[in-house]
């Protein structure tokens, strides 16, 4: 059967699942949108910039589990989408993002619009393809799509030449033939062997959990070796909902704004079992005094994230979830059972910590606290609710005072911590989620990075909410500010910003503004019910500071906190 | 940890973009790549790179593990610490001025360099050795006034694979 470019493209996204694009057209795309046009299984949502289209493709990704898809056009459309393409490289989230590229005959030519986006996203794609003509058409999008989803998965970008989407060619399904390309998943049995007879020896064991345990989709058996063997968990930013965040034995997470409890049960533990991690600088804090009493375990698919910061004891290549599966059988095979009083020894230090320097922050009936405004939506919710966050004080806080229960419920960019990433992820998990409430948590100068998006939101009735913690500054730098450079507010005063209400009456979506502590319950109530995409600004402490904090530089067990708490 | 030269074979699938992916990448990393050489294999679709890069065995592990991750690479392989042959190849233009006529002629017959071109004016050497005896053959040629020169990267071969 002979089919064009932009056919089999469709016909591609289709038997691959894709039921969303994000995305925004341009001059060489314009062939695909001509047959997007009649396509009835496909659903395309116009952004109103391309880096929008992949961030929405992200949280959509994040949320699902499933592979992402952005469409954006070439030259100025394809940097725009750079990047949203280096946030979920760093988060290691499976996406295509297919850009449109001059024809083949002009590339090289300075030609309207070429730009050579696969040689600007090499370094921040998993792998990247130009199609060079239509026969490899077919393999490419196929072999991109099991390149973003398989092993340590990540963003693939296709750049697609106008000739070739219009050129024609006989299809086959059967015929393509895509590479199988080496990845790790299960480890050898030897070195179940060698964590029990760790486990086994240790006295104070601690898992830390990771991105990789949410990316495997991991959470139900990590959850199952804490508690059947009674091991407390702490976790990364992006470990955060792998593991039940109001179950007695998570410790929250750990690294520069983790809790105190956190920090110390790594840096006292002495078996360490990190699973889906890649031992981050905001996690490590330095690394000489990283986990001195420990020895390590890592579990990581990708050979290339493990001695990589920390050297560990006892590195094993593997899926997530495939490696936990095999200890989970190992352990019971074996009859592994924790000295009962060494456990509760080690869980009561736990609790003492907990006790001395508890995840809190002063209260106050004057001013509204970001973190009250936090608390009140989980207790609103009941955490039945996928948050997105926006990058700086805001996410830090929704990590710390939200208790996460499930895995793909919080979604931030961690890695790259790009702001503006919140607005247009809400949207891609909205989309994907259409009757689950998704809130993004956002700081004023955050929102305003790809603030358009609410037309997004608004034409579609994708109605996101946008719980808005407005301390007119970009208050995470303001605190560095604070605490390293002597109060000099330098650039971090947002004097001038929009009325957020009237923003939203503007883009024809719902605005509410709390200003004092009483009104926080009944705007979030209201911001919730409304039927409509929705901003609820709430006009918080202008100085408040994410504590506890490690400063940078500094081991995580030299932590600071709040004066006024600690006093 | 002791920083030294090793020599990694890379198979790759032959995609245009292959070289700059990985010479990019390590170079956006901050590692040194000291020499290449790629070219296809008895099959076109693969090419093998040797690439020499300086560092203590931690790096060196890391370099090759972010190799493994590029989908278009098949396989690594550190020759350096396997039993593997070495060479690199010289080509040399030496002037046959007066005063060092006599000495460069000395010099070919004494250390058996192949003359490729012979001309009056000048000569044109090929030498290949490994390393140890390219760099001897560089501190010869030196004295003799190079008019220009270049040399490859490092080949090389396992004994047994
Ligand atoms: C303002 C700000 C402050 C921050 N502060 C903190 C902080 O205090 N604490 C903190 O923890 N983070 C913090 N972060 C986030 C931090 O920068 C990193 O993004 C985060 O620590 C990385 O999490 P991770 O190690 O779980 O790795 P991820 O980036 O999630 O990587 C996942 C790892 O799992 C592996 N993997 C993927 N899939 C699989 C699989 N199927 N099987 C096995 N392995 C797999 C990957 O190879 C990788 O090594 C902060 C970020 C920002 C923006
Ligand atoms: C695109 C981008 N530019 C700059 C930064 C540096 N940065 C990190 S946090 C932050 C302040 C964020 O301010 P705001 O969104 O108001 O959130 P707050 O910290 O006040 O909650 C800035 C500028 C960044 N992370 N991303």
């Amino acid at each position: 059967m002979k089919l064009k470019g932009t056919q089999i493209l469709l016909r591609i996204l289709e038997e691959e699942g894709v039921d969303i694009i994000f995305g925004y057209p341009g001059g060489t795309v314009l062939d695909i949108y001509d047959r997007l046009h009649d396509n009835k299984k496909i659903r395309h949502i116009l952004v109103r910039h391309e880096q929008g289209a992949v961030h929405a493709a992200d949280g959509y990704a994040r949320a699902t589990g499933r592979v992402g898809v952005a469409l954006v056009t070439s030259g100025p459309g394809a940097t725009n989408a750079v990047t949203g393409i280096a946030t979920a490289n760093m988060d290691s989230i499976p996406l295509v993002v297919f850009t449109g590229q001059v024809p083949t005959g002009l590339i090289g030519n300075d030609a309207f619009q070429e730009c050579d986006i696969t040689g600007i996203t090499r370094p921040c794609t998993k792998h990247n393809f130009l199609v060079r003509n239509i026969e490899e058409l077919a393999s490419t999008i196929k072999e991109a799509f099991h390149i973003a989803r398989s092993g340590r998965p990540g963003p693939v970008l296709v750049d697609l030449p106008k000739n070739v989407m219009a050129a024609e060619v006989d299809y086959d399904p059967k015929n393509i033939k895509i590479r199988n390309y080496e990845v790790f998943h299960k480890p050898a049995p030897k070195k179940m062997a060698q964590i029990l007879e760790m486990l086994s020896s240790a006295k104070k064991p601690l898992i830390m959990t990771g991105g990789g345990v949410i990316l495997g989709k991991a959470a139900a058996e990590l959850t199952q070796l804490a508690k059947q063997y009674n091991i407390p968990v702490t976790g990364t930013l992006m470990g955060i909902g792998s593991f039940p965040g109001d179950d007695a034995l998570w410790q929250g997470m750990l690294g520069m704004h983790g809790t105190y409890y956190a920090n110390m049960a790594v840096s006292h533990c002495d078996l360490l079992i990190a699973v889906g991690v890649r031992f981050d600088d905001r996690v490590t804090g330095t690394i000489e005094t990283f986990a001195t009493n420990a020895k390590i375990v890592q579990i990581d698919i990708d050979p290339s994230s493990i001695n990589k910061n920390v050297v560990v004891d006892l590195p094993i290549i593997g899926d997530t979830k495939a490696t936990l599966q095999d200890l989970l059988k190992f352990l019971s095979e074996h009859n592994y059972e924790p000295v009962k009083n060494q456990r509760e020894q080690w869980l009561a230090q736990l609790a003492a910590w907990k006790k001395k320097v508890p995840l809190t922050y002063c209260r106050s009936n004057d001013i509204i606290k970001p973190q009250a405004v936090i608390e009140k939506l989980y207790e609103i919710t009941k955490g039945d609710v996928i948050i997105t966050t926006e990058v700086g004080q805001n996410q830090m806080w929704t990590a710390q005072f939200f208790p996460f229960a499930k895995a793909n419920t919080f979604i931030t960019s961690g890695g790259l911590g790009t702001m503006g990433f919140g607005l247009p992820a809400a949207i891609g998990v909205k989309s994907a989620f259409p009757d689950k409430q998704v809130v993004d948590i956002a700081g004023d100068g955050s929102i305003q990075m790809n603030i358009q998006e609410l037309a997004t939101a608004a034409q579609y009735n994708i109605n996101v909410k946008i719980v808005l913690l407005n301390n007119g500054y970009l208050g995470m730098v303001r605190q560095w500010q604070e605490l390293f450079y002597k109060k000099r507010y330098s650039n971090t005063d947002m004097t001038h910003t929009p009325d957020f209400v009237k923003l939203a009456e503007a883009y024809g979506i719902a605005g509410f503004r709390a200003t004092k502590p009483a009104e926080v319950e009944a705007t979030l109530r209201q911001g919730l019910a409304v039927d409509k995409p929705v901003i609820m600004e709430f006009v918080i402490s202008r100085e408040e500071c994410v504590y506890p904090m490690v400063r940078p530089g500094a081991s995580i067990s030299e932590m600071t906190h709040d004066r006024e708490i600690t006093n | 940890m002791e920083k030294k030269e090793h020599i990694i074979s890379i198979l790759v699938y032959n995609k245009p973009d292959v070289l700059a992916r990985i010479a990019g990448t390590l170079g956006g990393k901050g590692y040194n790549i000291e020499s290449l050489s790629v070219n296809t294999t008895t099959s076109y679709e693969v090419s093998k790179i040797i690439m020499t890069t300086i560092g203590n065995q931690a790096t060196i592990t890391r370099i090759e593990n972010q190799l493994r991750r590029f989908v278009d690479v098949i396989r690594v392989d550190n020759l350096t610490n396997i039993e593997s042959i070495h060479r690199e190849m010289i080509l040399v233009r030496l002037n046959l001025t007066e005063d060092k006529k006599e000495e460069i002629k000395k010099n070919i017959d004494t250390y058996k360099w192949k003359v490729i071109v012979s001309a009056d004016s000048y000569v044109i050497l090929e030498i290949t050795g490994d390393k140890a005896q390219n760099d001897f053959a560089m501190a010869r040629l030196e004295p003799l006034g190079i008019a220009d020169i270049t040399r490859t990267g490092i080949v090389a071969l396992e004994l047994e694979s």
